[in-house]
């Protein structure tokens, strides 16, 4: 084993695919050998792989997705990268009605094994365009995979699975876990798509958390175990598909759900997800679910005001305690 | 309604006005990828031109030189709208300047001559040149829809273009070549005609698919994808 940031392992996963397999190539604004992406995820690859498998691209988003979709539909194996998660709102027909669709619209002729790579996420005060988290709008669509890795682990095994599999896969990639370390082995691994991890296990209440939300709900699990709360942590790693087995069967163990997500809490990943307990799980609950959501606003622009609207470890503690006083 | 047949390079129709565009972009760049010398061309209308999908699929394909043709068939009306409500250029054409391309326009009624720009396109993108875009004025025998009677068009305007009608006119230009007879012409269009007839009676005796297939073909099937 050996300790890389999410950024590293990001890479490594696209460098290493794109040794395995010739038909893996990259496109995006400024991900060449000029900058190698905004985050520096794609660093160094145009100068291993040249410029026509790392490709710098005009500021189209629209093009970017859609060159994607006829690449993936004609052989080809395009890893897109769009800046900001904010900016795939150009380029949503492309995702949901070409990449998801096509697929079902020809009768399953034929596969789109595109990958979407994008950030999400508040926290370095760049205000509402450059801070959403979207992912809602993707889990929402049929015939797209979506991945939303916490960790340099994760990210790396499930992006390999996203290059290799043979549907559009939307890759979330919070900015603020780009320099956050981990654990990976040193040989080859994936992570399938549709399995949850349990972080931390426990016995009293179960927080479900997705991306940079997994580290704070750890950091809230670690504060209510002084307490004497014993705190279990999930994270599904892939929301579409949406491993309900695991969630359903931490919440049977602790019989008390908290889920914490970083988007809009009005029909948002904490809402589906909610949703899937209260219809297959209820008699497992002891106490109503609780959601620590972003209380839908855009995201502000002034520190202050965006600390307050993003969930943090003390309000995930608080919706732990409240459940735990329920009974 | 949406054709596809990926057997033999048919990448497919979409009901989104202009998103096949950079969709073709990318085909074009798979070619370039894998190294064919195939060559793509992309049908839309002059509606078409001003989606952004034009702009930003026809620069992409531009400035990465790939083997695309982008084929406008201008017939006038985006739906019921007339072209010069909606834009003060004349000529689509034109706007490949905007891309610094080529930008040709034909009359699209006139077979030989969409072949011979058709022709002149595929061999600058074989010569990795890069995209062209061709317009071909045409017109619509009949409405935007079987819903359409087309009542927004001058009955003038739809007499002198029905006189220009394609078929027609290269069958009289084949008669005077004499490279096809009238007999030969009519067994042609009676061929057609039972074509079009057994595939109808085909459709019309079908039965529907069973209602449970609209649960099929969401996802291709992964190993490791666990969702139902």
């Amino acid at each position: 084993m050996r300790e890389v940031t999410v950024r590293d392992a990001l890479r490594e996963a696209l460098q290493e695919e794109m040794r395995r397999d010739k038909s893996v190539f990259l496109l995006g604004e400024d991900i060449g050998r000029y900058w190698g992406g905004a985050f520096g995820v794609t660093k160094g690859l145009a100068q291993e792989f040249g410029d026509e498998r790392v490709r710098d691209t005009p500021i189209s988003e629209n093009a970017i997705i859609g060159a994607g979709v006829g690449a993936a539909i004609t052989g080809m194996r395009p890893v897109a990268e769009i800046m900001f998660g904010d900016l795939t709102a150009l380029a949503v027909d492309q995702i949901c009605n070409q990449a998801a669709k096509i697929r079902y619209m020809f009768g399953g002729q034929v596969s789109v094994p595109l990958v979407v790579r994008t950030p999400f996420g508040a926290g370095v005060n760049i205000a509402s365009h450059h801070s959403q988290s979207l992912e809602a709008w993707f889990m929402h669509t049929s015939g797209l995979f979506v991945a939303v890795p916490s960790a340099p682990y994760d990210a790396k095994g499930l992006l390999k699975t996203a290059i290799r599999g043979s549907n559009p896969v939307f890759f979330v990639e919070h900015k603020l876990l780009y320099p956050v370390k981990g654990l990976i082995p040193d040989e080859e691994y994936t992570v399938p798509f549709g399995v949850a991890d349990v972080k931390r296990e426990g016995k009293d209440v179960t927080i479900i958390a997705t991306l940079h939300m997994v580290h704070k709900a750890l950091n809230a699990a670690e504060q209510l175990n002084k307490e004497g709360i014993s705190t279990e942590v999930v994270d599904p790693r892939t929301l579409s598909p949406l491993d309900k087995g695991a969630i359903i069967k931490s919440v049977r163990k602790t019989g008390r759900l908290v889920v914490v997500s970083e988007d809009c809490k009005t029909a948002g990943v904490s809402a589906e997800i909610a949703a899937v307990v209260t219809e297959e799980a209820l008699d497992y609950l002891d106490a109503p679910i609780k959601r620590v959501a972003e209380p839908d606003t855009p995201i502000p622009f002034s520190p202050s005001m965006e600390k307050f609207v993003i969930p943090d470890e003390k309000s995930i503690v608080q919706a732990v305690k409240d459940l735990v006083s329920k009974g | 309604m949406h054709i596809a047949d990926f057997s033999i390079g048919m990448l497919g129709a979409t009901a989104v006005v202009g998103a096949g565009i950079p969709i073709a972009a990318g085909a074009g760049l798979s070619i370039k990828l894998r190294g064919t010398d195939q060559v793509v061309a992309c049908f839309f209308g002059e509606g078409a031109s001003n989606q952004g999908t034009f702009h930003e699929g026809i620069n992409l394909a531009a400035v990465w030189r790939l083997p695309v043709i982008f084929v406008c068939e201008n017939n006038l009306y985006a739906m019921g709208t007339r072209q010069s409500r909606v834009m003060l250029v004349d000529d689509i054409a034109n706007r490949a300047t905007g891309y610094g391309i080529p930008g040709s326009g034909v009359d699209g009624n006139d077979v030989l001559a969409v072949y011979e720009a058709a022709r002149q396109a595929v061999e600058r993108a074989r010569r990795h040149e890069g995209p062209t875009l061709l317009e071909c004025k045409t017109y619509r025998l009949k409405g935007h829809s079987r819903f359409d009677p087309a009542a927004y068009r001058p009955k003038e305007e739809v007499d002198e273009w029905l006189k220009k009608d394609a078929i027609a006119r290269f069958q009289t230009k084949l008669l005077d070549m004499g490279v096809l007879t009238d007999t030969e012409i009519k067994k042609m269009v009676q061929e057609v005609k039972t074509d079009v007839e057994k595939a109808t009676k085909f459709a019309l005796e079908s039965s529907f698919p069973e209602p449970r297939e609209a649960l099929d073909d969401v996802y291709a099937p992964e190993e490791s994808a666990v969702k139902k």
